[in-house]
């Protein structure tokens, strides 16, 4: 395997390739997409969080000038209504009943967006109001109103053990697995901590709210959307639609920040509806406030019990997490599965007991987020660690580098595990592929844990492992020319991680080319060969290693060609330098292509393609691993927190680009610190009450700190190309735990509830002191 | 109504309904499309613009009262004789923006700054940047990369 400083163009921090598009305004994004003859749609929203629709009155506003037509979920007959890739729960409009505030009953389709705004007021709904369910205790409840009333079909791409995908209750998930002897564990302990955490509601706030355009005719669909995963929404469409995979065409423009928010199907079903339904193109584009009411990430209520002997190594945990999954199940159940797994942290622990439910409510569904239940499960697993260590008279640190898991071993062996009705076995998970303590003991250098810190601040570092890479399912083109230039055809979408530049740069070194000679193509389903997602950290991963892959594909034919050229067999022939050579005959590729071919602008296809099989038969395909630190100073007067200095540590095997993936782990740290610090969506009563961002706080230049120190480590230790690995969701998972320890160590409160706004601080330090008055 | 705005340098003649805002007038009437939007309540800075050299939020500044007025967007920024603006050129080459959704707003309001400012410093710096949001970056790269285009352009950088 080449090494860090053999390569040309990998490991090397270039300029990205969207650079001076992004910089210039002329990067298009689906809101900048204009069609002949298009229209634009605005959506009625349901002011209930629980109602019976008894009639959906559409006159007065079809009589509107400038109306084009109006859409509600009477008019959808001849579709199938409903979509959702892990469980068909989900309406494209409100069928019988609303479900949540700000769900979409109709939709106006106008000449443009003002006059399609106006006439909403026109349409009269009435409604019976049903008792809402606001929360999870209230929908476990045993006498809990039923939020769905019958029992859903599986979603196409569930990819789960479990068949049933839904049953009678409010639990829209459940799962559940141990090993070892739990109880007898805890019997024997010498300290176990016990505590209940919450983690609130989020919002991921891509700044680019829901857009899409979509123009259905009878040769099938065009839509533009701003979608992680378009080939998912390609399959979602063609079900919705009665119509072959071939007739949908999905077109992914740059998007303006995703994090989770935007992977699988979200406007685009109603978006195409409405062009369905006036035979023309529709844009449909959402407000901020709309997004807000359109997807947030899951709150986590989690009951935990973790228990050490007294050599200070763990010996036992249980976890019941409950996930507040809102009206919907979106991919609630998927989080839910890998907010279990990774509850166990990146630990050696021997006797482990979990359960998980996802959790229907009446609020806006929940799905997808940047760490993807991770977060979730670290800040109470990562408190404990913290809680125990104090216990012990232990450093935090030397406490976990006592119990990290070393390279190689097994956090999750075989296991029973039963989701609803049946148990099953499940095989163990891929043995850890990181060095974590090497890890931590880089963060240790910068952050300097272990002296003693000023007054009123704290330091605190944090841990997880996250069972990254989704299932890999992947597959690219690339395209060789005769003037040598090379063009990647890829699903991979570009949300701003930089995935284009990073498999350009893939491409420029297997080819043996410059970088400006490399072109990607993605994300339009019409062209690119198939991409299961975007998301779970994988594109570096699994795409990279696939259009590795088919670059090597397209060089075995040139090879060939070559050697017919020559006269001679392949194997004579060396491979140097951006083609091909025999004795001392050298041929670029471009060369080859074009003498093989006798023509000019010739070109061949190289192409690949990956299933979970071979080395990524065990799942996951790698460990995302989280490993970051900080120091933080507070106000005790105003509760108020200030992060001092950020430390985190990339372990991505290797680093395609470097500038990138330490851009990555900023970015997710930043958003790390957000939940940490302030961000909560508020419900009051049945409503959404901070849903803008006038009252919606999210970290700003003014809240960074000012020593951050972002460490890479490449150790080539991962399945992708090089050794790579995926990053850029491992920053932000122990940073909500490692600020409310850190405040533990600077003001001696521990609080176990996000965010730890001014407020909930400084209450916390009054009842501290109440407790215990100065002597 | 019929106004004018300057926009880029060039006076537009512009029939606008009262009520639109500058960010409608030069998304729909001029297509310029770089301008964002994003929070439409004035809060995360995308869609800045510079009216008379100063930073708006265009989302809810109306076009009205930009009439007579010169209007600066990011498709001004770049001109064929000196091709990309220091501050675009910084941007790029100190990765400050991933999706690029905030890019031309937060390129517009540090104009603003440099513009204004011959000496520049962190605090004054983040205090000036401070209305205008990126999810993405995490902001250090974007601080260097104003730093950046201001030692380009002349500026003292006191560290």
């Amino acid at each position: 395997m080449k090494r860090p400083g053999d390569f040309q163009t990998v490991n090397h921090s270039v300029p990205r390739l969207d650079g001076s598009v992004k910089v210039t305004g002329r990067a298009v994004f689906t809101g900048d997409v204009m069609l002949a003859d298009m229209v634009h749609a605005k959506v009625l929203r349901s002011p209930y969080a629980h109602a019976r629709i008894l009639s959906v009155n559409t006159a007065a506003a079809s009589e509107r000038p400038g109306v084009i037509g109006v859409l509600t979920g009477a008019d959808l007959e001849g579709l199938d209504p409903y979509y959702g890739h892990a469980v068909k729960d989900h309406p494209l409009l409100a069928m019988d009943k609303v479900r949540f505030v700000g769900e979409p009953v109709a939709a106006v389709i106008a000449i443009d967006e003002l006059t399609a705004f106006e006439a909403l007021e026109d349409i009269d709904v009435q409604y019976e109001e049903l008792t809402p369910v606001m929360n999870v205790d209230l929908a476990l409840d045993s006498d809990a109103i039923r939020i769905h009333e019958q029992v859903y079909a599986a979603g196409k791409f569930r990819e789960f053990e479990d068949p049933q995908a839904s049953r009678l209750s409010n639990i829209c998930q459940e799962i559940h697995f141990e090993w070892g002897d739990v109880e007898a564990a805890f019997a024997k302990a010498r300290y176990v901590v016990e505590g209940t955490f919450d983690y609130p509601k989020v919002y991921a706030y891509a700044m680019e709210p829901y857009t899409c355009v979509a123009d259905v005719n009878d040769q099938g669909m065009i839509v533009y959307s701003c979608a992680q995963h378009p080939f998912i929404v390609r399959g979602d469409l063609a079900s919705v639609f009665k119509v072959p995979l071939n007739q949908v065409r999905l077109i992914v423009p740059y998007i303006g920040g995703g994090y989770g928010s935007k992977s699988y199907t979200k406007i685009e079903p109603l978006t195409a509806a409405c062009s369905w339904s006036v035979r023309r193109p529709v844009k449909l584009q959402l407000s901020v406030t709309e997004a807000m009411l359109t997807i947030r990430g899951d709150s986590a209520h989690v009951h935990i019990r973790t228990a050490v002997d007294e050599n200070g190594k763990l010996v036992a945990r249980e976890a019941k997490i409950y996930l507040d999954t809102g009206a919907y199940a979106e991919n609630s159940p998927l989080v839910c599965r890998k907010a279990a797994n990774r509850i166990v942290g990146p630990y050696r622990i021997p006797n482990v007991r979990v359960s998980g439910y996802a959790v229907y409510t009446n609020t806006v569904p929940a799905s997808s987020l940047r760490g993807f239940g991770t977060a979730q499960v670290s800040f109470p697993g990562e408190s404990q660690m913290d809680e125990l260590a104090e216990k012990l008279r232990l450093d935090p640190v030397e406490f976990r580098l006592k119990n990290l898991a070393h390279r190689g071993e097994c956090t999750h062996p075989k296991t029973s595990t039963a989701s609803g009705a049946g148990k099953k076995e499940r095989g163990a998970l891929r043995p850890l592929d990181a060095d974590i303590l090497a890890d931590v003991r880089l963060l240790e250098e910068v952050l300097r844990v272990g002296e003693p810190a000023p007054p009123k601040t704290g330091r605190a570092v944090g841990c997880s492992a996250s069972d990254a890479g989704s299932k890999p399912v992947s597959s690219a083109i690339v395209h060789v020319y005769t003037d040598n230039s090379v063009s990647v055809l890829s699903g991979t979408t570009e949300l701003g991680q930089g995935a284009h530049t990073v498999l350009a740069q893939i491409a420029a070194e297997e080819m043996g080319v410059e970088l400006d000679k490399v072109r990607v193509i993605a994300s339009d389903t019409g062209i690119v060969p198939f991409e299961r997602s975007t998301g779970a950290s994988r594109s570096t991963t699994v795409m990279g290693r696939v259009v590795l892959d088919a670059c090597q594909d397209a060089i075995q034919q040139m090879v060939k060609m070559a050697a017919e050229l020559w006269d001679t067999r392949p194997e004579k022939l060396a491979i140097v330098g951006g083609g091909v050579s025999f004795g001392k005959n050298h041929l670029s590729w471009g060369e080859v292509l074009e003498k093989h071919s006798e023509m000019a602008g010739f070109n061949i296809v190289g192409r690949a393609y990956l299933r979970q099989h071979g080395d990524l038969a065990q799942l996951p395909v790698f460990w995302e691993i989280g490993c970051v630190g900080l120091e933080i100073s507070v106000d005790e007067e105003t509760g108020k927190i200030r992060v001092e200095k950020l430390a985190t540590v990339g372990d991505v095997g290797l680093a395609i680009n470097p500038a990138m993936a330490e851009g990555q782990d900023l970015g997710a740290a930043t958003m790390g610190l957000g939940v940490g610090l302030f961000e909560e969506m508020r419900y009051d009563g049945q409503e959404l009450v901070n849903g803008s961002l006038l009252d919606y706080r999210l970290p700003r230049f003014s809240d960074m700190p000012g020593d951050i120190q972002l460490i890479l480590a490449e150790r080539q230790d991962g399945v992708g190309p090089y050794g790579a690995k995926g990053g850029g969701e491992g920053a932000l998972n122990p940073i909500p735990a490692c600020v409310a320890n850190a405040l533990y160590r600077a003001s001696g409160v521990r609080i176990r509830e996000l965010p730890l706004t001014p407020e909930r601080v400084w209450r916390a330090i009054q009842e501290a002191r109440r407790d215990q008055p100065e002597s | 109504m019929k106004i004018t705005i300057t926009v880029n340098g060039q006076p537009r003649e512009l029939e606008i309904e009262p009520q639109e805002t500058l960010a409608q007038v030069l998304r729909d009437h001029c297509r310029l499309n770089g301008l964002k939007i994003s929070c439409d309540v004035q809060v995360c800075g995308v869609c800045t613009v510079l009216v008379d050299g100063l930073p708006v939020s265009a989302c809810t500044y109306l076009a009205y009262e930009a009439r007579n007025r010169k209007v600066e967007t990011i498709e001004g920024l770049t001109t064929p004789e000196h091709g990309l603006h220091p501050l675009q050129q910084a941007f790029i080459d100190e990765f400050a923006f991933q999706c690029g959704f905030c890019t031309p707003g937060m390129i517009m309001s540090a104009k603003a700054f440099l513009d204004q400012n011959q000496e520049i410093n962190d605090q004054d710096l983040i205090t000036h940047m401070d209305g205008t949001i990126c999810r993405c970056t995490g902001y250090l790269p974007i601080i260097r990369a104003v730093k950046r285009a201001a030692k380009v352009m002349g500026k003292t950088v006191r560290e």
